[in-house]
């Protein structure tokens, strides 16, 4: 690896490989993702695109080849160094997580409680400003039972981002958003990397919307990156495979099915 | 064969558990003194889990107590030794029944609330948001639920003895007829520390015991639905069987 290479990139990852049962998820991925810029990682349901943010975190191992992040091999950190690593990264999860004993205030301030000695008056005013760039400034008394899945999902992104991490990873930010809320998101997303000159990752399967913010497109299928580019390459992409992902034929190169035995055997056949 | 065969695996599976769960309770001591600083997250839980259980373990006492005592005056009532009720029910509850009792109720009110509140959390990915927030889940979640469960348990047992005299106080007393001096006299007379350090030793380990299942069986539980029953369902029956074995152990060591 060229050294210049590892300034610039944030994150590496390559040679992985990760099964879950019989099931091989990662075979033999490539992938890099320059600092300071967004990226967009897109592939059908259940290709693993949770799964490898899960490893950028370090909440999975792989089975083999490394995953670097900020130049750290995640997988080889002892404890307190990925705590440490952990500390630059917010993650903003598929189904929010939020902390459901605390209210919307206090699952913002959570990660600021637990991790700095912040001034109450300083936490609060730094918890409102995430809160007030979410829209959801007047919800801060709230509990998580009273959000709606899209007001959740934009405190879980307040709370990803209150710490103001070095790398944002975001899974599946857009679903279940109005438009406006889905709008605001998208520029929030853009705000965010530029202004506090971070890095983000985005899952999402909304093409045309990330499209408008990605400087880079990662498209997954079957455990490898099948293609990468600026979003306007992957359109006018010649190849069969991104062409397909990117308007959304069910029949192509990528399948739509989880791998099983034979549709009209398994209907007729006798078990 | 396969009957042996399938005791054997069984056997195996328990002890493999067993050393898991040995290997967590490592892992929460490891965090307990970060815990400690906090004092705050211990008594909230000691409050989840203690005061919140003072009601069942109070109204059961006091039943216990009846019981005992209503047992107690008939059988020595047939040896006209009607006197040394007091010091049979209290060397009863403080020994036996007390930590025993105690410990299969706060299973059943509060390890069952433990391990679905823990489960719960890990089902709908709460514990890996902690984890990627760089909180460790076992020093913010599991240590402080586990530290007030064991704490309570002890503090209960005490409660429990004392209504269950109380109870066992108004049967043979004010109801049955038996001398209130003699019962509290030979009370006093018969019941030793040593009795009294059997019976906190007994509830010391029992919470130690009931908390940690709670609190590992919600940690590890399947992050599903069923999952969180599923534990729920094992918190109560794994400290049901291993607080009657480690009962039977402490008291055959003590004797
Ligand atoms: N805990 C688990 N145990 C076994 N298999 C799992 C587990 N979690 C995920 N998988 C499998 O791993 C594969 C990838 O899952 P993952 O959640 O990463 O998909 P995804 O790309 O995020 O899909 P989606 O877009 O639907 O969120 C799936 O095929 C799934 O069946
Ligand atoms: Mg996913």
């Amino acid at each position: 690896m060229k050294p210049s290479q590892a300034v610039d990139n944030l994150i590496e990852i390559s040679g992985l490989r990760f099964s879950r049962g019989s099931r091989v998820i990662f075979d033999g991925l490539e992938l890099a993702i320059p600092r300071g810029s967004i990226t967009a990682i897109m592939g059908p349901s259940g290709c693993g695109k949770t799964t490898l943010l899960r490893m950028l975190t370090g909440q999975l191992r792989p089975d083999e080849g490394s995953v670097r992040v900020a130049g750290q091999e995640v997988n080889r950190l002892s404890r307190p160094d990925l705590y440490a690593l952990r500390r630059q990264m917010g993650m903003l999860f598929q189904n929010s997580a939020l902390l459901t004993d605390f209210n919307v205030f206090e699952n913002v301030a959570f990660p600021v409680r637990e991790n700095t000695s912040l001034p109450e008056r300083l936490l609060r005013n730094v918890v409102l400003t995430k809160l007030q760039s979410v829209g959801l400034r007047g919800a801060a008394g709230l509990m998580p039972s009273e959000l709606s899945g899209g007001m959740a999902r934009r405190v879980a992104m307040a709370r990803a981002m209150v710490l103001d991490p070095e790398l944002l990873l975001y899974d599946e930010p857009f679903s279940g958003l109005d438009p406006i809320s889905l709008g605001v998101v998208l520029r929030l997303i853009r705000l965010n990397n530029d202004a506090l000159g971070l890095t983000s990752v985005v899952v999402s399967h909304d093409v045309a919307e990330i499209s408008q913010i990605a400087d880079h497109c990662l498209v997954l299928s079957e455990g490898r990156v099948i293609a990468s580019g600026r979003p306007d390459e992957l359109a006018d992409s010649d190849s069969e495979l991104v062409r397909q992902f990117m308007t959304g034929a069910a029949d192509g190169p990528v399948p739509f099915h989880y791998p099983a035995p034979d549709y009209r055997q398994q209907l007729l056949g006798s078990s | 064969m396969a009957l042996f065969r399938q005791l054997w695996n069984s056997q195996l599976a328990a002890l493999r558990k067993l050393g898991a769960v040995v290997l967590f309770l490592g892992e929460i001591l490891a965090q307990c003194p970060a815990a400690f600083t906090r004092p705050r997250l211990i008594s909230a839980q000691i409050h989840n889990a203690g005061v919140l259980s003072l009601v069942i373990i109070m109204t059961s006492a006091f039943f216990v107590g009846m019981v005992i005592g209503l047992q107690g005056y008939d059988s020595l009532a047939r040896l006209r030794q009607e006197d040394i009720l007091g010091a049979g029910v209290a060397l009863t509850l403080i020994k036996e029944l007390g930590p025993v009792v105690t410990a299969l109720l706060f299973a059943g009110r509060a390890g069952t609330a433990l391990a679905s509140e823990i489960g719960l959390m890990r089902a709908t990915d709460q514990l890996a948001a902690l984890e990627v927030m760089a909180i460790d889940p076992i020093r913010r979640i599991v240590a402080p639920r586990f530290v007030g469960g064991a704490i309570s348990v002890p503090l209960l047992t005490a409660v429990f003895n004392a209504i269950g005299i109380l109870g066992a106080w108004f049967i043979g007393v004010y109801i049955m007829g038996v001398d209130g001096g003699a019962f509290w006299s030979q009370m006093q007379e018969y019941v030793d520390p040593e009795d009294i350090g059997e019976g906190v030793s007994k509830s010391i380990v029992f919470g130690i015991a009931a908390s940690l299942i709670a609190v590992y069986e919600g940690y590890n539980c399947a992050p599903t639905a069923e999952g969180v029953g599923m534990a729920t369902t094992r918190t109560v029956v794994t400290t049901s069987i291993v607080v009657l074995i480690l009962d039977y152990m402490i008291t055959a060591f003590l004797i």
